[in-house]
């Protein structure tokens, strides 16, 4: 398949921002977060915006409606949208053009409906605040979009309300939403961030189909340049609230002209190499466990796998599949109702309470927020120095020895000892969260989701990071996540859960390579490839193999 | 030395409104402190006629017995302070801590507390303090228990609620992993961060049992006449009103100012706790 490359009128501009920059406030004074941005859109035309965290693109997604969040400020340049200015213009003209001309997609969908009106009235608020259409012109066209968006009963599902259909439906009836007065802009916001990889493939598959057909351009804003890859014509990487590169998207892909896209380009390719395992006793033996919450349905039915001394076991599968009911099970948070957990060949007890000091001790856990794992109110060598206290108690010297060592082993400092969590950024805690987890020398690290929170290059940094803490210490790590390239890059062993029961398990080559279980199948082509083409390729086999 | 240079660093960065409320905290603890030094007449000596103009050798005139008000307000800063200031710690070390506690452990003893706190707060605060005092005497100790257990209920209510919030945490959970005692995590990990908003209550429940015991001064089963407390000296003197005396309003501005000034340093104390959460 070919994009279609012969233009004969050239492209209409909806958009054009010059020299844009942009103040946040902060302590009291105007900094400026995005530093001078040009950017043009055409109709017809997919503008992808990719940066990490803190790179501005959000803030320019935004200023492309002439919106400034609270706190910041369009303090220069330009924001033309078809011959008129919005930056300081009225607001009355403005709200004229949101929502109408130019709308925006969200990353939550479930934070951003209301929870307690239907989604085909929430659908109709602005065409009717603009006086577009009736109600029930508005209903027609709905049920016209939804259908167009491949959501199941395009004439009933409006209405239903935002809790009564899942992620991925939510998310498009918003795409929807945005569409609703036929814009000439939309802006994606991260619009499947939030999503699992199976889901992500529907969303993303639907946004594509339907800015081709209804000749708008949009915006695309997001972290992953995999996807951003198959719906953008050009791309704009931004870094620091700057442009780092801007082209059109196959060449930048095959042939990056600066080394942070090369870096970004890069993630995501690194691959373990793979150990045979060795016939020992497993360190960690989970068996057939069945458990639910407060005596609600099971969660898990029978899962049971092996983790061996000094190997890393992945357990895969998205939102719903139990995966995190397992390590509550494992940690003693959740009490299982039948089977048993067994470490170094002792039977655990099923109550966090009845588990003695030194057994707690040789398991720690890394959890997916580190934001909320540290104590913002510690200090870092509070927050590492405790559980050396707590366990071995070695003095007060001895104690800032062994912190100053793990700092060190964790790639930061000893400047990072008498800082709080709100001094560190997101990779900086999720370290301090490893040396914590490390102080008390422990034999399994149960991870969970311990990447997903960071972004790509940071990510990256922390799962070298732990490979290196496991070669050297000969630790073992159950690994609980929803990205396959994390599998790939850190994991000897693999366990892929689908509705609370294992579904394949054993080395990862093996789970990885044909013949897969039909969904361990589906898992693994949902994960988008650096490749342009990659989701009509799948597109095109799914329906190969449906028909 | 250390700790010095950190306190001085402390107040240097601190705004004006801060300043003065500690200016006027310090003040109003060193006239407490220094009362019989400080006033002109006896705490309950007849000096002259009754309500008396302020001026001449009244400052503030005389109350409606003939006493020297000025000596009774600095008498009463004594009386009033030191009460209601007991009153709210021991009202907030009781209830913080079982609060917090309850949501940690959570289970039977949560309930327990709870159920205990709904059947103190189903009667209205007035009439238990009343019955409790009349069984119980009315002295001075048994004042300051038995209120501040009754408004240690609201204290729980709200340190349990906050505590509900932190314990779903995962550095709660990292603790709790870890094999921590309830004790630790309660006073480690939960009440720092529990602390600002409780420090916020604790300015505003110094205001409500400052004029929570005058309302039972008032019904004769709070602080005894002629003991100056300046919640009863409002209600003593609140007839006067009605002949265009201000007497009664130099007490009631005593509370004022005092309850403003405490409110100052408490926002100035957020202020900076939000920024070290930011």
């Amino acid at each position: 398949m070919t994009e279609p490359t012969i233009k004969t009128i050239p492209p209409e501009r909806l958009l054009t921002i010059t020299g844009l920059e942009i103040q946040g406030k902060q302590d009291g004074k105007w900094r400026k977060v995005v530093k001078g941005v040009d950017l043009h859109l055409n109709r017809g035309e997919v503008l992808g915006l990719i940066g990490e965290s803190g790179a501005g693109k959000s803030t320019i997604g935004l200023a492309a409606m002439g919106y400034a969040r609270e706190g910041c400020r369009l303090s220069a340049g330009t924001i033309n949208y078809l011959g008129k200015e919005l930056r300081n213009a009225p607001e009355s003209e403005l709200e004229s053009i949101r929502g109408y001309k130019i709308a925006y997609v969200a990353q939550s969908a479930a934070a951003s409906f209301n929870p307690s009106h239907k989604l085909v009235t929430q659908f109709a608020e602005t065409p009717l605040a603009h006086k577009m259409m009736t109600f029930h012109e508005a209903k027609t066209k709905a049920e016209d979009i939804y259908g167009r968006l491949f959501l199941p009963d395009p004439a009933g599902i409006g209405f239903r309300y935002p809790h009564q259909v899942s992620g991925g439906q939510l998310q498009r009836a918003m795409v929807a939403m945005a569409m609703a007065c036929d814009p000439d802009i939309i802006i994606f916001d991260e619009p499947t961030t939030a999503l699992d990889v199976t889901t992500q493939i529907e969303v993303l598959t639907a946004i594509k189909e339907v800015v081709k057909k209804s000749n708008c351009a949009a915006i695309y804003i997001t972290h992953d340049l995999a996807v951003v890859a198959q719906l953008s014509h050009r791309i704009m990487v931004l870094r620091h609230g700057l442009c780092v590169e801007e082209g059109d998207a196959r060449s930048m892909l095959d042939a990056p002209r600066e080394k942070y896209t090369a870096d970004l380009l890069a993630v995501r390719r690194q691959v373990k190499e793979v150990s045979p395992p060795k016939a020992e006793e497993p360190l960690l033996k989970v068996e057939n466990i069945t458990a639910g919450y407060n005596n609600g349905p099971a969660v898990l039915h029978n899962v049971g796998f092996e983790v061996l001394r000094g190997r890393t076991v992945a357990v895969v599968g998205e939102s719903g599949s139990g995966k995190t009911s397992v390590a509550r099970v494992i940690t003693g948070f959740l009490p299982q109702s039948e089977g048993m957990v067994y470490f170094d060949g002792i039977e655990m007890s099923p109550y966090l309470k009845h588990r003695d000091k030194d057994r707690l001790r040789k398991w720690q856990m890394i959890f997916q927020m580190p934001d909320v794992a540290v104590n913002p109110r510690h200090k870092v060598k509070d927050i590492i120095g405790r559980p050396i206290r707590f366990y071995y108690n070695p003095g007060r010297k001895e104690t800032a020895r062994r912190v100053s060592e793990l700092l060190d082993m964790i790639e930061l400092n000893d400047t990072y000892l008498d800082r709080y969590p709100s001094e560190l950024s997101g990779g900086e805690k999720q370290r301090v969260c490893i040396a914590r987890a490390l102080a008390a020398q422990p034999e399994l690290i149960i991870c969970d989701e311990v990447t997903s929170a960071l972004d790509q290059l940071v990510a990256e940094e922390i799962l070298k990071l732990l490979q290196r803490l496991q070669d050297e210490l000969n630790m073992s790590y159950l690994f609980i996540t929803h990205d396959l390239a994390t599998v790939r890059a850190i994991a000897d062993d693999v366990v892929v859960m689908y509705q609370g029961r294992v579904v394949e398990h054993g080395p990862r080559d093996e789970v990885f390579t044909p013949p897969h279980h039909e969904y361990t199948q589906l898992l693994l082509s949902s994960v988008p490839k650096m490749d342009p083409d990659w989701l009509d390729q799948v597109l095109a086999e799914r329906r190969r193999l449906s028909a | 030395m250390k700790k010095e240079s950190k306190w001085i660093k402390l107040y240097k960065a601190s705004p004006l409104s801060a300043r003065i409320g500690l200016a006027i905290i310090i003040f109003g603890l060193a006239v407490a402190l220094f009362a019989p030094l400080l006033a002109p007449y006896g705490e309950s000596e007849v000096v002259a006629d009754v309500w008396l103009s302020p001026g001449g050798e009244h400052l503030l005139g005389t109350d409606q017995l003939g006493r020297d008000m000025l000596s009774r307000i600095i008498y009463g800063a004594r009386n009033s302070i030191t009460i209601a200031f007991i009153t709210t710690l021991i009202a907030f070390f009781v209830g913080a801590f079982l609060g917090l506690t309850a949501a940690v452990t959570g289970g039977w003893l949560d309930h327990l507390l709870s159920r205990i706190v709904d059947i103190f707060m189903a009667f209205p605060t007035l009439i238990l303090a009343l019955m409790i005092l009349s069984v119980l005497g009315t002295s001075v100790p048994v004042l300051i228990v038995v209120v501040a257990l009754l408004d240690a209920t609201r204290v729980f209510r709200l340190a349990r609620a906050l505590a509900m919030d932190i314990a779903i945490m995962e550095y709660v959970d990292a603790a709790r992993l870890r094999g921590e005692k309830t004790l630790y995590i309660v006073r480690r990990e939960i009440l720092p961060n529990a602390l600002p908003a409780l420090i916020a209550e604790f300015g505003l429940r110094f205001c409500f049992i400052f004029l929570f015991i005058s309302s039972l001064s008032f019904l004769g089963l709070g602080i005894q006449p002629p003991t100056a407390d300046w919640g009863s000296m409002v209600r003593e003197n609140s007839g006067a009103i009605n002949f265009g005396i201000l007497t009664p309003l130099y007490p009631a501005g005593a509370i004022a100012v005092l309850t403003v000034s405490i409110n100052m340093v408490v926002d100035w104390f957020l202020h900076r706790s939000a920024q070290i959460r930011a």
